[in-house]
């Protein structure tokens, strides 16, 4: 489980360094976001959620199943777009919304 | 690099900003303006066990419901072994923190009566997406609360037998914290990690508890000498295959039934209906041939499968990408399900502090609520508000009239100097922490009932596990770290050997088998009223696990320590 930072995306912000739970993120010498342990993700998205630039990756390890696929969000108000990339370019998008309770 | 000494002072230290510790803190500003400060080895915003969210509330009193039948099926989940003045206090809150959380800004579903939508007999539905996110915010504007986060809190301060404060490290600077309060709260979550993980590679941390609540307030608790119980029942999660995502969202909200690979439905052939049979049931079908075993998902509309794929990213976003990622959704390819590595986890269980009903551990000055309290298990989410409300009120109550203490220089000095020996610049261990965790990790496993033996134990394998877990506690001191992030890591692999020291103890102490998978004891194979209606607890004394058997506490009872 990790993710992956693009670092010609990422903004420098700092605001996923803030809430990893691992405490797992770090700013590198160039000023962006750099996953120091991936290892150490637990696969939470609190980064994911928090970057505005769609920087961070989020995919699974090929060792539990991961094929090449990675997700990403978008924040627009109360929602969030959650888009998840495959590998043959398409895309699929699910979105949530805060001020919705979940059906189950 | 070397830490240096600041010395803090505050009237209450809540160790841990979670689910328990930042809705105590909450409390206590509602209801006093004495200063709190939570340390956090995180950040509030997103640490701990709901940093992904949650999915339901799962202890809730229901329309038709009272805390009696809470209590009731807590104790029979159980069997029977549960604090039931524990249970009940808590069952008496669960819908007031509940309302309190609303106002809070939690979304809940609610009917054309303006009642919450419930699922099952226990559960309500919400969105918590943002559980953490809210409390934090909550924190953030509760006056006299400090919080300090990115902070990793190692050990208590004692002072003539009272709790008087803690020790802990930045993880940002090279600063030793030394916080001296009048009393301290730890609400520090339960234990992952002990144990082989599902997934060992890679993807070692996609486990169903967090991967970063290590332990931590069980040790300081075992090493200052507090009394722990019933770390034998330990938690063992059925859930999704590979992403450890969990099961109950498909099992409750759509109905699915537990199949094994011909298709039959199998669980009805394991007795009652009961947590650990859930999985026990599912263990035994793969170990008779009878293996994968699924969650039947196959024909549910394309609506409820939506709606699965939203419910999941929710609280655990990993299944979502699974199902989409492989083409294949729930409705055309049933959820495969198997058992996770055993967890010590109070919220879930009964293992942690042995408190008395105010929540007062055997130390004084040192209160417990959340995972890391014994004595109740199937607490969840608004059990733990419940707890960390009700800690939050005792220890109000307890600080009137005292003054702080803090520890004499030498003794700080002296507890600094243990954790500057881990930071030598110029000296390299022969193992790397990495490799302590994963020999923990694998003796556990396979000498005291990991995924690889079907949890199961005898006392023979204990032995050998107890005497390799002593082997790495002494190789663990003598790791080096290169900088702050391995230095919290060598502490979390200190913190989990102290833990497996304890849980050893009580899984060769409980001579029967009381709670099938979670507690799988190859020696005494059956269930045995007659001897073990009974609690194991234990305190850590002479560098020895010292076991103490403990009579059944009832609901009306106000328990205290009468012999601390």
């Amino acid at each position: 489980m990790s993710i992956k930072i693009d670092s010609q995306l990422c903004s420098g912000c700092g605001k996923c360094r803030l809430v990893c739970p691992g405490s797992l993120l770090y700013e590198d010498n160039a000023g962006r976001t750099e996953i120091r342990y991936p290892g150490e993700c637990w696969g939470c998205t609190s980064c994911v959620k928090e970057c505005d630039f769609k920087a961070i990756k989020y995919y699974l390890g090929a060792d539990m199943g991961g094929n090449g696929s990675f997700m990403y969000t978008k924040r627009e108000g109360q929602l969030l777009h959650w888009i998840i990339a495959k590998p043959d370019g398409s895309e699929k998008r699910l979105t949530t919304d805060k001020s919705k309770a979940n059906a189950y | 690099m070397k830490l240096e000494i600041r010395n803090l002072e505050t009237d209450i230290l809540i160790i841990g900003g979670g689910t328990a510790g930042c809705f105590a803190a909450i409390t206590i500003a509602e209801n006093s303006e004495v200063k709190v400060m939570i340390a956090e080895k995180a950040n509030i915003k997103r640490s701990g066990c709901l940093a992904a969210g949650v999915n339901a509330l799962n202890a809730y009193i229901v329309k038709g419901q009272t805390p009696e039948t809470y209590l009731n099926y807590v104790k029979n989940d159980a069997e029977g072994v549960v604090r039931e003045d524990l249970v009940y206090t808590i069952a008496e809150r669960l819908n007031a923190v509940t309302a309190k959380m609303e106002t809070l800004g939690l979304v809940t579903l609610k009917d054309g009566k303006g009642d919450y939508v419930s699922r099952g007999t226990r559960n309500i539905k919400i969105n918590g997406e943002n559980i953490k996110p809210l409390l934090a915010e909550a924190v953030a504007k509760s006056p006299h609360v400090t919080v300090l986060n990115r902070v990793n809190m190692i050990d208590y301060i004692v002072e003539a037998g009272k709790v008087v404060g803690g020790y802990g490290f930045s993880l940002d600077n090279n600063t030793f914290y030394v916080i001296s309060a009048k009393a301290v709260v730890c609400t520090t979550g339960g234990a992952a990690g002990l144990y082989k993980p599902n997934n060992p590679g890679f993807s070692g941390h996609k486990m169903w508890y967090s991967p970063f609540n290590t332990g931590a307030g069980y040790a300081m608790g075992i090493r200052a000498g507090a009394e722990m119980t019933t770390f034998e029942m330990r938690f063992i999660a059925l859930r999704c295959k590979d992403t450890i995502a969990p099961t109950g969202t498909i099992a409750q909200g759509i109905g699915a039934q537990q199949i094994n690979s011909v298709g039959e439905e199998y669980e009805k052939n394991y007795g009652a209906p009961k947590t650990p049979n859930r999985m026990y049931s599912t263990v035994s079908e793969n170990k008779k041939g009878r293996g994968p075993c699924y969650l039947k998902t196959v024909g549910i509309t394309e609506r409820q499968e939506e709606d699965l794929y939203k419910a999941y990213l929710n609280m655990a976003p990993a299944q979502t990408l699974r199902w989409l990622e492989n083409g294949k959704g729930p409705a055309t390819e049933n959820v495969e399900i198997e058992g996770t590595e055993p967890y010590i986890v109070g919220g879930h269980t009964a293992s942690g502090y042995w408190v008395d009903t105010r929540r007062g551990t055997t130390l004084e000055g040192l209160y417990a609520a959340g995972d890391v309290a014994g004595g109740s298990p199937q607490k969840y989410v608004t059990g733990c508000f419940a707890e960390g409300e009700i800690a939050a009120l005792t220890v109000l109550a307890y600080i009137q009239g005292k003054k702080n203490s803090r520890p004499s220089s030498q003794d700080a000095e002296k507890k600094l100097a243990v954790v500057n020996q881990f930071l030598q610049d110029n000296k390299s261990s022969l193992y790397a922490v990495g490799e302590v965790e994963e020999a923990m990790q694998k003796v556990m496993d396979e000498y005291a009932g990991g995924i690889s033996t079907g949890y199961t134990f005898n006392y023979p394998k204990l032995q050998v596990a107890k005497e390799r877990i002593k082997e790495l506690l002494g190789i663990s001191y003598q790791l080096t770290a290169k900088d702050l992030h391995e230095l919290m890591l060598i502490y979390e692999v200190v913190d989990r050997l102290y833990v497996c020291q304890t849980l050893i103890g009580h899984l060769e102490a409980r001579q029967e088998t009381r709670w099938h998978s979670f507690q799988e004891n190859a020696d005494y194979p059956q269930r045995d009223d007659e001897h073990w209606l009974k609690y194991v607890n234990s305190h850590f004394a002479e560098g020895k696990v010292q076991i103490i058997l403990r009579d059944l506490v009832a609901k009306d009872d106000i328990y205290e320590h009468k012999d601390r």
